[in-house]
Order: structure tokens, then C-alpha cells, then sequence
């Protein structure tokens, strides 16, 4: 028997609320907290885990480029108080599962580190504003580092089933740290791997890879994540050659549904200096309007 | 024994009939939470604080976590009341609960013309943040001091007939003082409480970790400390308290109400349960039909305390 490292019970709304007090359509909740079983909390190399929960269809309708909450357990030497967002890695609404990629890096995930097949892990969401696929794309271009890796692989599937090619380029540390690339293969995508050990990972050589694809014209929208270096190459690229782009951003959360202002970034909005909530009006920005 | 749905969870609080006590504290509700529980189960929805001025907020960090809570600094940002008016209050409309609309300002005279100015339909109270520096005090809340509290309460007052709710700080030494001065000007009731001034620093970087150096604590970690207070101001006051601080279950509900408070406000605890309120009020139907009691208002204040010498109670004479 797994022991059992739920801290909290999920509490979701019930579905039957009275509506008769209101003139508009019976509501009903898109968001939920929700105890989901684990199914598997695998080591994917030294770094990363990938964590596969069973979950309500709520939760299994998540969008590429969105995220939950994760209420990490608790363990004798972490206490984990808030939860932790992750961005969706999969979702499969047909078996209603949903997957999750994370570096262990601090308390919350140790804790996530120590489930258990058996387990449950109280979830929230799906949160967040995804990535928009333009169907008139024939041709978009992922890059992301780390796990950022996470964020870009379920938008590869959805491209894929758009009719979309991706190329994507993936950037680690050294080739053992790469995630991913099979799953992104296995998605119809090209994958280009770049790494600090073989000194391919730096802003020059991948904007001699983008500018490749963009004259071969492999390249009509960038979706990044995970580099503020690399995300700068993009902007520049995006405004030579008038492309769209569309970033997935990080930063520290508290409440997860745009309550606290714990999460906001900057933006650059027409020239004017704008203040947003990642969690809310994000992850997923525009390229040319995110600042590093 | 009482039939199962029968328990009347409405009560009375500063001038408005709420249909049930739970409400959320000010600066953890917004629109975002309509995902995750309609607003018309609540007794009350209460708004992020307004201000006149536009306000960016802090620089970041903002929060920092803790065992048993979080340190915040956001600083209230704020679009300003013209887009609360334009935007903010047509978006309430939909719903039938109560709109409380959380106010600060830096001096006594800047929170007297918010209210006046948002004394409009749709809004059903105002809730005043006197936590808040007073500049023209050097920077000390308004809910330090009673002779403060009372002049920005008075103003207040005169400046508006909707139901005033003023919301003291936990840092002061004079709680029931300062609750007792907003009564006496005109308040019909009092939150406590707000957060308590806190501080926390990173031992990897011997950096402090909030961007503002210094923020409020909050969560299950404060809760003692405010269910006291709440204690000392129902004992001081004739208005209602409404309790405020680490609620994050209807037990923990069901005891501030029991210290005295007629309503309470639940902030931190969204954070981990996005849907905690509607678990708070449907827990606090459960225990009112398990302990049989046939109004949750009969909670209010139902401490019971054995007669005692009063010279014999630490309490009476201790200083917080």
C-alpha cells in the first residue's frame, strides 16, 4: 500500500448550484480542485520526472499551454505551504489522464518527487490563458530549453492534429538532460537538439537555425519557452520578418487564478509599460509584447 | 432534533442581511474565482481594495511562503475607482450577493471622498482599510490608534449612508481601544483583522525575501492570535465583528464565531482550495445540524466561560 501523502482533500464545487436566482445559463464550474490517482512518477533522467495522474474531464480538457496547481505533500523536511504550477505535459480527455514534466529544484518538488503509483495528488485547474494555433499555419517553429521542453510538447501534438508542422529545438545543458525529443518525434515533429556541451545552445548558432527555416519558409510562427536569451532571438527575428510568436512564461505564484497580483510581469504593450498576472492574462503572451 | 436543511444560516452584519456568514477577505477574490463556484453561495463578495490614484504595487517577490501561511507585500495595486466604477461594479451586477467594496486611501480626507464617490447602486457596503499608512501620522496605520481610527471613521461616516465596515490591524497593542473608537464614530461594524507585520530572509542569499523587505502574515499560522482579538473586540464593542485570519475550515469558522464574531472572511485559504468558502458554509450547516443549533447566528459569542474570579484570568490584565 503507497502511503498516502495527500496533505488535503480536493473540494470542488458541487455541480448542482441553484441557478434560479440568476438570468444566465446554468453554471457550471471550469476549474476544480481535484484529488487525481496517480499513475506513474517516473525518473526521466537525473533532473526531470514525469508525473501521469488519472483525472476528472474537467481537468483532462486541458489546452496546450496551460497549467495547474500542484498541493505538493508535505515530507519530514519540506513544507511546502503553497501549490506548485506545472504546466500541462498531456492530456489524453478520452482516458482521462493528464501529465506532468518537472525538475526537482525545491520543496514542492521534492515533495511530488516521493508519489507513488497508488498515490493521489490534489490538482487545480486546467488555469490559464493556452497557445492559439492559426489553422492558416502550415509551418510553426517551437523552442524551448529545460521545461520549457513541457510546456511546447502537447502544442506539437495539437499542431499535429491541426495539420501543422513543427520544428522544434530543444536546448539543454549537455544531450543526456534533453527531454523529450522522441515524444516531439513521435508527434510528427523535427527536432533539432542544441546543448551548452557541444556549444550549439547559444543565441547565435540558434538564430542561424531559425534563419535557415524562415528562408525555407519552415517558420511562419515561433512558440517558445524556457530562455529569455533565445526568446529575444525571436523578437528580433519576429520583427525582421513580420512573424507571429507566442511565449509561455514563468514566475513565482501564489493563488493560481489571478486573485493575489503575486505573479505579474511586465509588458510592453505599444510602447506603454503594462503590468499582468502570468497566472490570468498568461502563461501564454505574445512574443513581441513579453520582456525578459 | 432539527430536520436536515432547516438550520437558517443568514445573518445580520453592519446594516446588510447576508444569507449565509462567509465572505472572502479583501485582496484574495476576484472575477477569476467564477470558475470555480458561483457567487450567489456567498454571503457576501468583498472587492480588492480600491484607490483613487493608480498603484503598480510592489516590486516582487511579493509572497513568501511559511509553514502554516504566507508572507505577503503586493502593495494594492489598483487601476483606479474610475475603472472599478466603469468595469469592476457592472461585472457584480449579475449576482445577488452583497458587494462590499474594500477602500484605502492615505489620509482621512482622501478616504472620505472614495466613499461619497462610491455610494452608488449595486454597492452594498464599504469596507475600510485603516491598516493602511497614514501619511499624515508618519506613516502609521490609521488602526494603530484609537484618536486615528475615530477621526478617518468620523469622516467616513459623514461622507456616506451606505453600511460602513472598518477593518482594524492586528499590529497594535489597543485592538479593542481602536474597535471601540470606530464604533463611537459611526461604524456598523469592525473586520479583525488584517495581517500581521512580518519578515522573512533567505539564508542562501542573506537577502530578505520579499521585494518590500517587510509584509503581512497570514494563514492557519495567525489564527490564535486573531481569534483573541476578535474576543477582545466583541467584549468591547456593541457592532458586529466580523473575524478575519487563517480560516480555513468551518471549525475554524465555527470558533471565531464563537470568540464573537457575527460573520467571517476567508483569504489565504483560496489559495490552496480555490472552493474553500462553499466548503466552509456547507461544513457550517453540517455542524449546526449535528450540534443542533437551528441559527448559526446563535454561534455568535456562545464562548462559555465558567464564572471566575476576574483577578484569577491572566488574560484580563495581559497585554498583547
Amino acid at each position: 500500500m503507497a502511503i498516502e501523502l495527500v496533505r488535503a482533500a480536493g473540494v470542488t464545487a458541487p455541480p448542482d448550484i441553484d441557478d434560479s436566482q440568476t438570468s444566465t445559463s446554468p453554471w457550471r464550474p471550469s476549474v476544480a480542485a481535484e484529488l487525481a490517482d496517480v499513475l506513474g512518477n517516473e525518473k526521466v533522467n537525473l533532473e526531470y520526472r514525469h508525473l501521469r495522474v488519472r483525472c476528472g474531464e474537467l481537468s483532462a480538457k486541458a489546452k496546450p499551454g496551460q497549467f495547474f496547481q500542484l498541493l505538493c505533500p508535505q515530507t519530514p523536511g519540506d513544507q511546502p505551504y503553497l501549490r506548485r504550477p506545472m504546466s500541462v505535459y498531456g492530456m489524453d480527455p478520452a482516458k482521462n489522464e493528464v501529465e506532468f514534466l518537472y525538475k526537482v529544484t525545491g520543496a514542492g518538488t521534492r515533495g511530488l518527487d516521493r508519489l507513488e503509483a497508488g498515490d493521489r495528488v490534489d490538482i487545480m485547474g486546467p488555469l490559464g490563458v493556452g497557445f492559439t494555433l492559426n489553422l492558416a499555419w502550415r509551418h510553426v517553429v517551437a523552442v524551448g530549453r529545460g521545461a520549457g521542453l513541457a510546456t511546447l510538447a502537447p502544442l506539437a501534438k495539437a499542431a499535429r492534429e491541426a495539420g501543422v508542422h513543427v520544428t522544434a529545438i530543444l536546448s539543454a545543458r549537455r544531450p543526456s538532460l534533453i527531454v523529450s525529443d522522441e515524444l516531439f518525434r513521435s508527434h510528427g515533429a523535427d527536432v533539432v537538439a542544441v546543448t551548452d556541451s557541444e556549444s550549439t545552445s547559444g543565441p547565435a548558432n540558434v538564430e542561424r537555425i531559425l534563419r535557415r527555416l524562415i528562408s525555407d519558409g519552415r517558420c511562419e510562427a515561433f512558440f517558445t519557452c524556457g530562455s529569455s536569451r533565445l526568446m529575444r532571438v525571436q523578437q528580433r527575428l519576429a520583427k525582421e520578418f513580420g512573424l507571429a510568436g507566442q511565449v509561455a512564461m514563468e514566475q513565482q505564484m501564489a493563488c493560481g487564478i489571478g486573485l493575489c497580483y503575486c505573479c505579474v510581469r511586465d509588458f510592453n504593450v505599444d510602447g506603454e509599460i503594462v503590468s499582468r498576472r502570468v497566472c490570468w492574462e498568461g502563461p501564454v503572451f505574445d512574443l513581441m509584447e513579453a520582456l525578459p | 432534533m432539527t430536520a436536515i436543511g432547516e438550520v437558517d444560516l443568514s445573518v445580520t452584519v453592519g446594516g446588510l442581511r447576508l444569507r449565509n456568514p462567509v465572505m472572502p477577505a479583501s485582496g484574495t477574490f476576484a472575477e477569476g474565482l467564477d470558475k470555480v463556484m458561483h457567487f450567489n453561495r456567498l454571503g457576501a463578495v468583498v472587492t480588492k481594495t480600491i484607490t483613487r490614484e493608480l498603484r503598480s504595487g510592489n516590486p516582487l517577490p511579493r509572497v513568501v511562503e511559511q509553514p502554516g501561511g504566507l508572507i505577503n507585500a503586493i502593495g494594492i495595486p489598483s487601476k483606479g475607482v474610475a475603472h472599478f466604477v466603469k468595469k469592476t461594479l457592472p461585472y457584480y451586477a449579475a449576482y445577488d450577493t452583497p458587494l462590499v467594496v474594500s477602500i484605502s486611501a492615505p489620509t482621512a480626507e482622501g478616504f472620505a471622498s472614495l466613499a461619497s464617490e462610491l455610494s452608488l447602486p449595486g454597492i452594498a457596503a464599504i469596507e475600510a482599510n485603516i491598516s493602511c499608512p497614514n501619511i499624515e501620522e508618519d506613516g502609521k496605520a490609521f488602526a494603530m490608534r484609537a484618536e486615528s481610527a475615530e477621526k478617518v471613521t468620523r469622516e467616513l461616516r459623514n461622507a456616506t449612508k451606505l453600511p460602513l465596515w472598518v477593518k482594524l490591524t492586528p499590529n497594535t497593542g489597543e485592538v479593542a481601544e481602536v474597535a471601540r473608537a470606530a464604533e463611537g464614530a459611526g461604524a456598523d461594524a469592525v473586520v479583525v483583522a488584517n495581517t500581521i507585520l512580518a519578515m522573512a530572509i533567505d539564508l542562501k542569499t542573506f537577502k530578505p525575501c520579499l521585494g518590500n523587505l517587510m509584509g503581512g502574515l497570514s494563514g492557519p499560522a495567525i489564527k490564535p492570535i486573531i481569534v483573541r482579538q476578535v474576543f477582545q473586540c466583541a467584549r468591547a464593542v456593541g457592532i458586529p465583528v466580523i473575524g478575519c485570519g487563517g480560516i480555513s475550515s468551518a471549525e475554524d469558522a465555527v470558533e471565531y464565531m464563537l470568540a464573537g464574531a457575527t460573520a467571517v472572511q476567508v483569504g489565504t485559504a483560496t489559495f490552496l482550495q480555490p472552493a474553500a468558502m462553499i466548503a466552509i458554509i456547507e461544513g457550517l450547516k453540517a455542524f449546526c445540524i449535528r450540534r443542533e443549533i437551528p441559527r448559526v447566528s446563535d454561534l455568535t459569542f456562545g464562548v462559555v466561560i465558567e464564572e471566575a474570579d476576574e483577578a484569577d484570568l491572566a488574560w484580563v490584565d495581559a497585554s498583547p
